[in-house]
Parts: structure tokens; sequence; C-alpha cells
């Protein structure tokens, strides 16, 4: 297998592979923090950041790490990058890590991390991995500014919190989609999403796992 | 190579280097962090509680707000069992939330008494007066509870009088982002300064209501209109007020301040 390239290690998760339009990971936190656009930014950051730098530090020591061990290796770096993450967040935007509490942990969980790391950096030079790495991370951040766009702008009327459709609730005309601010509303558009990226590019859609037979009697089964 | 890189002493030394590495990462960026992150919270509440007084401007520096806290407010602590001022906690130091997980500092909530579902309640708490010319001007209480999916931390600002409301709002909740998360809403908030809390008989009036305040009801005094599409949060709102203005809360600390006995 020929090696990929940095270009193409660093967009095709964007849309022709993307993490949550394709490979369907990282759901729960694309559902948890994409209710304003801030802390989608935010979170989009702190997760490309983290699966470069993990892809990045696992490639590196690749082969040292025994096979019968390399998952929890694996798991002790990315809990590291996230604590770092989380540290940094609290000493510098506090407000920030406050409103996305508990899902910046969470990013140690999130599969797409975990799943580069498995899939790509534990094959891959440190280099192409970081890239990967960073590839795969803004695949995420895409699915999940549009997310956080879609939902503040018409789930509160406000882009990163200026107003931009005056609500009714302040006076201006605009009644917003209570539910967009509720985290299901995120599944919804999420399968927008796919339905709209697999119309586009036809080779993502999957070929079905089987086929309904033709019906060979007229008569009901009984 | 490979099974050497198999054999059990290899596994062994590579998680422990992993482990050690990791762990001065971490550790190192902990203590680095810590002090920035400290001020960073104590900086956060005070920034809360100078716009619950309704002092200086949201957009203060980190420094002005420091500033200003330190020349306007004095925080003080309060024995809730006895409802005076006490001087058995260091008020620069002391954590009520942490006494209130200590069980020699804080008393169990019988169901009856646990309008705000906070299970135990902290003996000592710390308050905040805010004094203009040497007189106290307004007192700014801590106050939490439970709401929908998350406890409430917020503060309550009283007039002189003890019994009207000056500001009031809540620095930490989880609630549902545009629908109980609207208690940050400043159009919200702007409903209660002026309401009072107490009836003529000193019972607790305060109320969040539901279906609109009817300005010429004899309660509007005491009511505020419940948010729309949060019921819970509402509910948790009134109650963790009930309960913190009551005989459980600061009620008798308000009544002997207002006494001039605290």
């Amino acid at each position: 297998m020929s090696q990929p390239t940095i270009k193409e290690v660093l967009l095709n998760p964007i849309f022709n592979n993307n993490p949550i339009g394709l490979q369907i990971l990282g759901i729960c936190s694309a559902l948890a923090v994409t209710s304003n656009l801030k802390t989608a930014l935010v979170m989009s950051i702190a997760l490309t950041l983290v699966t470069g730098f993990s892809n990045l530090f696992i490639s590196m020591i690749r082969s040292q790490i025994p096979s019968s061990i390399r998952m929890i290796v694996q798991m002790v770096i990315i809990a590291s990058l996230v604590i770092l993450v989380d540290q940094v967040l609290k000493a510098f935007a506090f407000s920030l890590s406050k409103q996305l509490s508990v899902f910046i942990g969470l990013i140690i969980t999130n599969c797409i991390v975990m799943g580069r790391a498995e899939a790509f950096a534990m094959q891959n030079p440190p280099v192409l991995s970081f890239f990967d790495g960073i590839g795969n991370g803004l695949g995420y951040s895409a699915m999940l500014i549009a997310l956080g766009i879609i939902r503040e702008l018409f789930g509160a009327g406000k882009l990163l919190g200026f107003e931009i459709l005056p609500v009714i609730n302040d006076g201006g005309w605009y009644q917003p989609n209570g539910m967009l601010l509720l985290p299901p509303s995120a599944f919804f558009l999420i399968g927008l999403f796919i339905w709209g990226i697999r119309s586009w590019k036809k080779d993502q859609v999957e070929k079905p796992s089987f086929k309904i037979a033709p019906q060979v009697s007229n008569k009901e089964a009984y | 190579m490979s099974s050497q890189k198999e054999s059990t002493a290899r596994t062994l030394l590579v998680a422990l280097l992993v482990c050690l590495v990791c762990s001065v990462f971490v550790a190192g960026a902990a203590i680095a962090l810590k002090p920035t992150q400290q001020d960073n919270r104590l900086l956060d509440k005070q920034r809360s509680i100078l716009a619950i007084a309704s002092l200086g401007n949201p957009g203060m520096s980190g420094k002005e707000v420091k500033a200003l806290f330190d020349q306007r407010i004095t925080a003080k602590i309060v024995d809730l069992q006895t409802g005076t001022f006490s001087d058995a906690k260091d008020p620069l130091k002391y954590e009520p939330l942490q006494g209130a997980k200590d069980p020699n500092e804080s008393i169990a909530l019988t169901p009856e008494q646990d309008l705000a579902k906070l299970k135990r309640r902290e003996r000592y708490t710390i308050v905040y007066l805010v004094e203009t010319d040497g007189k106290l001007d307004k007192v700014v209480l801590p106050i939490r509870g439970q709401g929908l999916w998350s406890t409430l931390y917020g503060f309550i600002a009283l007039k002189a009088d003890m019994d009207t409301v000056s500001g009031f709002g809540f620095y930490q909740h989880a609630e549902t982002p545009g629908l109980g998360g609207e208690v940050d809403n400043p159009k919200w908030k702007g409903l209660w300064p002026g309401k009072t809390i107490y009836s003529d008989d000193g019972k607790v009036a305060i109320s969040v209501v539901k279906g609109g305040v009817d300005p010429k009801s004899p309660k509007a005094e005491h009511q505020v209109d419940a948010l729309a599409g949060a019921t819970l949060t509402s509910n948790g709102v009134d109650h963790l007020l009930k309960f913190w203005m009551g005989e459980q809360g600061f009620g008798p600390f308000l009544t002997k301040l207002r006494a001039g006995e605290a």
C-alpha cells in the first residue's frame, strides 16, 4: 500500500471521510456541545489538538508499544493530553471551561481520537500521523461548527452571542425554535447532513447488507 | 525483536515509562497552572458578586474587579445556626461548600425542610456587605439549590431593609440553554429588583409564578414571572429562595441584622 500524502490525510476527512458523517463517530459530544457556536468552536480546537498530538506521540513510540497493552498505552497518552487541555482552559478561559464542563474530559473517550490512534498512528510515521489527527479533528470541527451555527442561529437567534435574528422575548419578531437547543435536534441535523453528503458523494452510500428477495408466490405466508 | 518486544519484562517497562512521563507532564501542568486557575475562580466569583450588587460594569478588567471588590465589599462569616456574625472561620479562606460536606460543620435537613434539595446545610457561610459611607447599604447572600439538571449557584442582594431585592442571579448552573438557561437572561433578572421577600407577618412570600404576575394583585410585589418552557428550573428557583430566605437559611440572620443585633 502506498503511503498517503500529507495533503490527503489532512483534507480527506473533511468531506470524503468525515469522522461524524461517514464513520459516525463522536456523536455524543457533537450533540452535547453544539447548542451554541462558541462552545462548539472551543471543543473543535481542543479535539483537533488532542487528536493531532496523541497521534504524533503514539506514532513516535509505536514500535516500542507491546501489542498486549497498546490500547492502554494509547489511553494513557490521550488522557494526559486531555487533562493538559482541561487545565489550560481552566487557567486561561475559565468561563468557557465552566460551560464545557465535563465534555472536555470526555474527549478521552471520544471514538475519533482512539480510532485514529489505533487505525493510523500505529502504522504510520509521526509527521503523517500528526496531520492525519489534525485532519480528522478538522472533519469533526467542520461538522460541529455547522451544527453550532444552525442550532444557535435558529434556536436562540444569535451567533457567538451576538443577536442576528431579534427574538420575540426581547421584543423582536423571531420565534426561536426551542427544540434546536436540546440535544436531540443535533441528531436530526446530523442525519440531514449525512443525507446531503451522500447525495453529493455517491460513493459514500453503503451497499445494502442484504437484498429483499422478490415475492415468489401470491400466497400469503402462514 | 518482536518476541523480545512482547516479553513480560519489556511490557512492564514500557507501561512504567509511559506512565512516568505522562504523570510528570500532567502534574507539571496542574501545579504550574494552579495559581492562575485559583485567581480566575476567585475573580469569577467577585465579578458576579459585584454584578449582583450593581457595582461597576460587566466589561471591567480583572484588576478593576479586584480593586472595586476590596474597596466596597466586606466578606463576613455568618453562623446560620445562631443567625449572628462569627469569627470561627477566615472569610478569605473558608469554603462554605466544603463545610456543607463536613458532618461536624453542617446539619442534615429533613425532607420537609429541604426545599432546595441540598441534603445538608453548612453551619457557617459567607455574606458580603456593601457599605456606603460607613452605613450598610446592601447585603449579598449566597444561595443555591436544585434546578432541573443541576444545582444552581447564585447570589441575591438585599437592600438595607433586608427585605427588598436589589439584585439576583446565578453564576454557575447547567440548565438547558435557551429554556432553563434563561435564568441568565438580563431581562428576566431585571424583574427581580424591587420585589420584597417577606409578607407583613414576616413569612417568606417571594415566589416564582406561572402564567404572568397580575400587577393589581396585592401579592404582586412578592411575585416574579416564571421562565417560559422551564417549569422545573423555575420551581427550583422558587424553592431555593424559600429555603434560603426561610428559617433554615438566612431568616434568623436577616431578622437580627434588621434589628441591629447580628
